[in-house]
C-alpha cells in the first residue's frame, strides 16, 4: 500500500512490516515514515482479526537509524505545539501496535539506533542478527536529545531505574551478545533466514502477547522513583551528574526527569510527559549547537568536504615516524592499529625501542580488559619497525617527523629521512607552532610537504590539524586527508599562519586565565569558571601540563620572528605573571612537581597556597558570567580571526577543530556555532563590552561586525 | 487594631534520644502533646474555650504525625470544641514560626487567646521520610542546586575557616554548659515530664546531654558529610562556590544537632485576654523576622533575620542580653556570633541542640520557652530566638521579659 513499509501476509497469516523509506540509504523517522507508519498500524488494526502476528523488518542493510535530525534540528520554541503534536502522533500507532493483543517481533537486521531501537521497544519479543555491526542503543543524548519515542519510558520499564540510566545517559551502544545479557533483545539468529523463521515461530508459540508493563500487578524492576533506595538514588544522582555536566548539558538531566516521573504515573501519562521534555530538548539551543556540530558538520568534514575533489583516494601502505618520543610514539601506534605498516625510527635503537614499548603497553591493557585478542596485539606490534637507520625508511610512502620544535633539527631530519622516501612520498611535520611554509624550504619538494598536527595523547585525541604551505599541492592535500581518515581521526585543513588554527586559539583561553590571575581574580574561580562554561580543564591547570617554560620559549620564538618581519610582540600581564613564576618562584608546571598548582606525591593536585595570596585582591570581583566569557570569548574571537586571515577556511572545520582539538565547550557547537547560537549581534555587542571593561583584546575583527549587519548566522 | 502580645506561659516536654532505644520511642507524638497541653490547662487554670486557635509545627508531618496533628491533640486533651488547630511546616523553624504567627494574630487583633508550639518524634517519623520534589524529584533538585544540609555547614566552616577542633571545642562546650543547666535544675520550672495513662512517669530530664563530652573525645568520630559530599553533593555546592578548591568536612554527630523525640507549647495572648483569664505576663514579643539566603549553603539565615528583628524593634545586637541560636551545627552558631560579633557568654547560656538535641517541629518553641527562663533567672531584659531553616531561610524572635 505505501512503498516506504510493504505489507505482506503469508499462509500463517503473519503480516511482515518491511520498512524501506524511500530515497535514503538508512531508515529514519522522517514525514514519508511516519506518515505510512501511521497507515500500515491502522490497517494492522482494522484487520486484526485476521493476523496471527506481526514482523516488523528492515529492507536497508541496517535496521533503522532513528529521528530524523534535519526536521529537529530546524524546529523552534514557537513550534512546540506542533512538534509535540507530532511526537505523540508517532507514539500513537507504536503503542496500538503494541497492545492489539497480537505478538509483535521486531526482526533486527542491522543497527538500530534511537528511533530505530525504540520501535523494537515497543515489539513484544526482539530478535537481533547476531553479527557485530549491528549495534543496539539509544544514543540521543550525545546530541542534546532524549529518546522522545517511548524510548526512555520503555527502558525504565524494561530495566529499573538505576539500569536503564546506564543506555539513557551515556547513549551506550552495544552488540547482540551484550544486549541479548542485558535483557535489551530476547535472541539472537545467525543469518537473515533464521531470523525471519524465528520470528515466525514465535508467533505461532505465542497467539496472544502483551507488555510485561501492561500486566496488572506489573512492577518497576527495583521500584518506582518513591521506593526508599530509588529515592535516595535519585536524591544525589543528579549531583553526581553534574560532576562532570556542570550543568551545561540539559539532556541527561531530563532524561533523568523524564524516567523519575515517568515511573510514578501510568504509562500512557508517562510517555506523554516524556514527549513534552523531548519537545523542550528538541527545540532548545544545545540540541540544535551538537546535532549542527557533531551530526552535520562531523558527517560533512569525515564526507571529505575539506579535501580536494578528483584525486583518487589513496591508502598509505607503510608511514615512517621519526622521533619515538611521546607524539612519536602515539603516531606509530595509531597508524598500526589501523592497519599501516610503521618505521619509528629515532637517534638511538634503545630510543626506538622505547617508542614501540608505548604501543605495547596500549595493547596490553586492551587485551587484559579483553577488548583485543592476544593474536590482534601481535599483529599490530609486528608492524612497527622501531630502528635508528635512516635506510629503514626504504619505501615509505609518508614520513611523520615529531622531533623538538627546533627549525635546525627539523630540517635536518627532513633532509635525511626524504633521501629515503619513495618517489611520490609526502613528506609531514608535526609541529605544533612552526609556519609549514618555512620548514618546507628544507624539503628537496616543499609541494610535497605538509604539515600533520596531532594532538596529545595521540592515541586518545580524535583530531589531525592538516596545514598547507604555501607550495603544498593538492595531492599531497589529499594524501595526507586519506591518511588521518584511516587512522580513524577528523582532519581540519587549515592554511599556514603562526600557531595554525588550535594552538593559536588555544593560547588566547591560557592568556585569559593567567591575565584574570594578574588582575587579582581568586585562582579557583577562573578554573570553577572555565568548568563551568564547559571546558574540560581549567587554564592554569592547563598551562601546568604545558609547562611555562616551554610556554615562553614558543613566545620568545613568535617575538623573534615577529620582529624579523617587522613587528612587535607586546609584553603582556599574562607573560609578565609567567615570567614571575619562573624567575622568582621556579615554578614551571606540573613537570617540576610545582606550577600554579602543587603535586603532592601520591595525592591530589591543589592550587599552590602562596597564589591566593600572591595574587587574588578580595576587591576584585569579577561578575562570574563575566570570567566564564572572558575565556570562550577569547578563543571564538580568535577563530574568527582566523577565519577572516583565511586560515580556516570552513566553519565546520572551526567547530569541529575547536571541539575536538581545543576541548571547547562541545554545548556550544564549537567556536563559531557559539557566535551564531549567542547571535551574531548579540556576540558582537558583548565583545564590544568586553573591550571596554578588559582590553583590546576583544576587539571585534571584520567579519564579526559584517556578519552582524548581515543578521546572518556564519554557515 | 494594634495590641501586644504576651508570653503568659512557656512549657516543654525533656528531650529524649530519637532512637528505638530512646525513652520516647514509645510515645506517640501526639501524646507528647497532649500531656503538655493538659499541664498548661491545669497549671494556668485555662478557660480552653477562650483559646481562639492553636497552631503547631511539625516538619514531618505524615503517618503518626499526619492529618493535623494539631487538631487531633486538641481533641485528646479533651480541651473544648471550639477549639481549632493547624498544623505548620517551616523546617526546623516550624516551632518558633508557629509561635511568630501566634503573635502576629494577636498582635493584629483579630485573636486575643491563642497556643503556639510544636512537636516531633524523630523516632517514629524519621526526618526526610515526607518526601518531597525539592530533593527527590530530579527536575526540582537539579534547578534548585540540592545539596543536604550538612554539606552546607562543611561550606560554612570552609569559607569562615572553622577547623574540626574549632567546631568539636564549641560541641564539648555546648555539652558542659546543657550538663551545668540540667544538674542545677534551670530547667525544671517549665520541663514538664512525660507520663503514661497512669500517670507513671517516662521521662523527667533531657537524656541526650552527655556532660562529659571532650574536644577530644569527639576528634575521633568520622565526618558525617564526606561520603555524599565526595559523591557529588560537593561538586553541586562547588558550581556556586567556586573558590571553593575542597570542601572541608569537619561536622559530625558529635558537633550537629541530636536527634531526639519532643514537643514544646507557649500560650499568648493580649493584656485583655491575660486579665479574663487571670494570667501574669512573663514575656512581650517586640519584632519577629523572616528571611531567606543562598539555598545551597542553606544555613545561613540566622544573622540577616537577626538583624532585620532588631531594626524592626529598633534595637542593635548590644541591647540583647540573651541569645538562643540554635545549634543545627557547630558552624552555623560560630558564623552567627563572628558576623554579628556577639559576646560568646551571651550566646546559648544553657547550651543547646548539639547537648540536648533537636526535634525539629519542637525546638523553636523550645528555646522561647527556655530563653524567657534564662532572661529571668538573670533579670535581664530582651532575649533573641533564631534558627537557620531548610531552604537558606532564617527566622528571628525578640522576647522581652516583663
Amino acid at each position: 500500500m505505501t512503498e516506504a513499509i510493504r505489507f505482506e501476509k503469508d499462509s500463517d497469516n503473519i503480516v511482515t512490516l518491511t520498512i524501506d523509506v524511500p530515497g535514503q540509504s538508512a531508515n529514519t523517522m522522517n514525514k514519508t515514515f511516519t506518515e505510512a507508519y501511521q497507515a500500515v498500524v491502522a490497517r494492522v488494526e482494522s484487520e486484526i482479526d485476521s493476523i496471527s502476528g506481526v514482523i516488523i523488518a528492515s529492507a536497508k542493510k541496517t535496521f533503522f537509524a532513528g529521528g530524523d535530525l534535519n526536521d529537529i534540528i530546524k524546529v523552534q520554541p514557537e513550534q512546540a505545539v506542533e512538534f509535540f503534536a507530532a511526537v505523540e502522533g508517532l507514539k500513537a500507532p507504536m503503542r496500538t501496535l503494541e497492545t492489539l493483543g497480537k505478538p509483535v517481533v521486531a526482526a533486527i537486521n542491522g543497527a538500530a539506533l534511537g528511533g530505530g531501537f525504540e520501535l523494537c521497544l515497543a515489539s513484544h519479543h526482539r530478535i537481533a542478527l547476531n553479527d557485530k555491526k549491528v549495534k543496539l542503543g539509544l544514543p540521543e543524548v550525545t546530541l542534546g536529545l532524549l529518546p522522545g519515542g517511548g524510548g526512555v519510558v520503555r527502558m525504565t520499564r524494561l530495566l529499573g531505574l538505576e539500569k536503564a540510566f546506564g543506555y539513557l545517559l551515556e547513549g551506550k551502544q552495544v552488540n547482540p551478545q551484550a544486549a541479548l545479557k542485558a535483557g535489551l533483545i530476547d535472541d539472537t539468529a545467525e543469518t537473515a533466514e533464521e531470523l525471519i523463521a524465528k520470528a515466525k515461530a514465535f508467533i505461532l508459540a505465542n497467539p496472544k502477547a502483551v507488555q510485561p508493563f501492561d500486566v496488572k500487578g506489573f512492577k518497576i524492576p527495583g521500584g518506582n522513583a518513591q521506593a526508599p533506595k530509588v529515592a535516595q538514588m535519585l536524591a544525589i544522582l543528579p549531583s553526581i551528574l553534574r560532576k562532570k555536566t556542570k550543568g551545561v548539558y540539559p539532556a541527561p538531566e531530563k532524561i533523568i526527569a523524564t524516567a523519575a516521573e515517568g515511573t510514578l504515573v501510568d504509562f500512557d501519562t508517562a510517555c506523554r510527559i516524556e514527549s513534552r521534555y523531548f519537545t523542550e530538548l528538541a527545540t532548545g539551543q544545545v540540541s540544535k549547537n551538537m546535532i549542527g556540530t557533531l551530526w552535520f558538520q562531523l558527517n560533512e568534514i569525515k564526507g571529505g568536504s575539506s579535501r580536494p575533489k578528483d584525486i583518487p583516494k589513496y591508502t598509505t601502505k607503510k608511514v615512517g615516524v621519526l622521533g619515538a618520543g611521546m607524539m612519536g610514539a602515539g603516531i606509530a601506534y595509531s597508524s598500526a592499529i589501523a592497519g599501516i605498516e610503521v618505521v619509528l625510527k629515532d637517534v638511538t635503537q634503545e630510543a626506538a625501542d622505547k617508542g614501540k614499548e608505548y604501543s605495547a603497553n596500549l595493547l596490553k591493557k586492551k587485551v587484559s580488559k579483553k577488548r583485543m585478542t592476544q593474536e590482534k596485539m601481535d599483529g599490530i606490534l609486528a608492524l612497527i619497525t622501531p630502528t635508528a637507520q635512516a635506510k629503514d625508511l626504504d619505501g615509505c610512502d609518508l614520513i611523520i617527523e615529531a622531533v623538538f620544535e627546533s627549525r635546525e633539527l627539523k630540517a635536518k631530519v627532513t633532509q635525511e629521512a626524504e633521501a629515503h622516501m619513495s618517489a611520490e612520498g609526502v613528506f609531514a611535520s608535526n609541529t605544533s607552532t612552526l609556519p609549514i611554509t618555512g620548514l618546507a624550504e628544507a624539503s628537496k619538494n616543499a609541494e610535497k610537504f605538509i604539515g600533520l598536527h596531532f594532538f596529545s595523547p595521540v592515541d586518545k585525541m580524535p583530531l589531525v590539524e592538516i596545514i598547507t604551505g604555501e607550495k603544498t599541492n593538492d595531492e599531497t592535500l589529499a594524501r595526507a586527508f586519506d591518511y588521518v581518515l584511516q587512522t580513524n581521526k577528523t582532519p581540519i585543513v587549515v592554511n599556514d599562519s603562526r600557531g595554525f588554527y588550535t594552538s593559536r586559539t588555544f593560547a588566547t583561553f591560557i592568556n585569559e586565565g593567567i591575565t584574570m590571575l594578574s588582575e587579582g581574580v581568586h585562582p579557583n574561580v577562573i578554573e570553577s569558571a572555565a568548568l563551568q562554561a564547559g571546558m574540560p580543564v581549567g587554564p592554569l591547570a592547563i598551562q601546568d601540563e604545558v609547562n611555562m617554560n616551554l610556554s615562553r620559549k614558543v613566545t620568545n620564538q613568535s617575538r623573534l620572528d615577529i620582529e624579523a618581519e617587522g613587528g612587535s610582540l607586546p609584553v603582556g600581564a599574562a607573560e609578565i605573571l609567567t615570567n614571575q613564576m619562573l624567575d622568582e618562584y621556579k615554578r614551571p608546571g606540573k613537570l617540576d612537581g610545582a606550577g600554579f598548582y602543587e603535586y603532592p606525591k601520591g595525592g591530589k593536585k591543589f592550587v599552590w597556597p602562596e597564589l591566593v595570596k600572591l595574587f587574588t585582591k578580595d576587591d576584585v570581583q569579577l561578575p562570574f558570567d563575566d570570567v566564564k566569557e572572558r575565556l570562550l570569548f577569547r578563543m571564538s574571537l580568535e577563530t574568527l580571526r582566523c577565519y577572516e586571515e583565511n586560515v580556516l577556511t570552513s566553519v565546520a572545520d572551526a567547530n569541529i577543530g575547536s571541539i575536538f582539538g581545543l576541548g571547547f565547550a562541545p554545548w556550544t557547537g564549537g567556536c563559531i556555532q557559539y557566535v551564531n547560537s549567542f547571535g551574531v549581534q548579540n556576540y558582537l555587542d558583548r565583545a564590544n563590552e568586553l573591550t571596554e571593561k578588559y582590553g583590546e583584546r576583544f576587539t571585534a575583527p571584520k567579519i564579526l561586525i559584517t556578519q552582524a549587519a548581515k543578521g546572518e548566522d556564519f554557515v | 487594631m494594634s495590641q501586644d502580645a504576651f508570653i503568659f506561659d512557656a512549657i516543654r516536654t525533656p528531650r529524649g534520644k530519637g532512637k528505638k532505644d530512646g525513652s520516647l520511642y514509645e510515645v506517640k507524638p501526639v501524646s507528647l502533646l497532649t500531656g503538655l497541653m493538659k499541664e498548661l490547662q491545669k497549671r494556668n487554670n485555662l478557660d480552653t474555650s477562650k483559646v481562639e486557635d492553636v497552631v503547631i509545627g511539625c516538619v514531618t508531618p505524615i503517618g503518626d504525625q499526619g492529618c493535623d496533628i494539631g487538631k487531633t491533640a486538641v481533641m485528646l486533651a479533651d480541651w473544648d470544641e471550639s477549639v481549632s488547630a493547624v498544623q505548620i511546616n517551616r523546617f526546623c523553624a516550624s516551632g518558633l514560626e508557629a509561635v511568630n504567627t501566634c503573635a502576629m494574630k494577636v498582635a493584629s487583633g483579630w485573636e486575643d487567646l491563642v497556643v503556639a508550639g510544636g512537636v516531633e518524634s524523630m523516632s517514629r517519623v524519621p526526618m526526610g521520610s515526607d518526601g518531597g520534589a525539592w530533593a527527590l524529584d530530579p527536575a526540582s533538585n537539579f534547578h534548585t542546586g540540592f545539596v543536604p544540609q550538612g554539606v552546607g555547614a562543611d561550606l560554612i566552616a570552609t569559607l569562615e575557616g572553622f577547623s574540626r577542633e574549632d567546631v568539636d571545642a564549641f560541641a564539648a562546650e555546648s555539652q558542659r554548659k546543657a550538663a551545668a543547666a540540667q544538674s542545677e535544675g534551670r530547667f525544671d520550672k517549665s520541663r514538664i515530664p512525660v507520663t503514661d495513662q497512669n500517670g507513671v512517669v517516662i521521662l523527667d530530664h533531657d537524656e541526650f546531654i552527655r556532660g562529659t563530652t571532650t574536644a577530644e573525645g569527639l576528634a575521633g568520630l568520622n565526618p558525617s558529610f564526606q561520603m555524599p559530599g565526595q559523591m557529588g553533593f560537593d561538586d553541586s555546592a562547588k558550581l556556586k562556590y567556586p573558590q571553593v578548591e575542597e570542601i572541608n568536612h569537619i561536622h559530625t554527630p558529635g558537633n550537629s544537632s541530636g536527634i531526639v523525640d519532643g514537643a514544646a507549647l507557649v500560650l499568648i495572648g493580649s493584656k485583655k485576654a491575660g486579665e479574663e483569664q487571670g494570667l501574669k505576663p512573663r514575656g512581650r514579643i517586640v519584632s519577629v523576622a523572616l528571611t531567606s539566603t543562598e539555598p545551597t549553603i542553606m544555613l545561613t539565615g540566622p544573622a540577616p533575620a537577626a538583624r532585620k528583628a532588631l531594626e524592626k524593634a529598633g534595637l542593635t545586637a548590644d541591647d540583647i542580653d540573651v541569645f538562643e541560636v540554635n545549634e543545627a551545627f557547630a558552624s552555623v552558631v560560630m558564623k552567627f556570633q563572628k558576623e554579628m560579633n556577639v559576646p560568646w557568654e551571651k550566646i546559648n547560656v544553657n547550651g543547646g541542640s548539639i547537648a540536648m538535641g533537636h526535634p525539629l517541629g519542637a525546638t523553636g518553641a523550645m528555646i522561647i520557652g527556655i530563653c524567657l527562663d534564662e532572661l529571668e533567672r538573670q533579670e535581664k531584659r530582651y532575649g533573641l530566638c533564631t534558627l537557620c531553616v531548610g531552604g537558606g531561610m532564617g527566622i528571628a524572635t525578640i522576647i522581652e521579659r516583663v
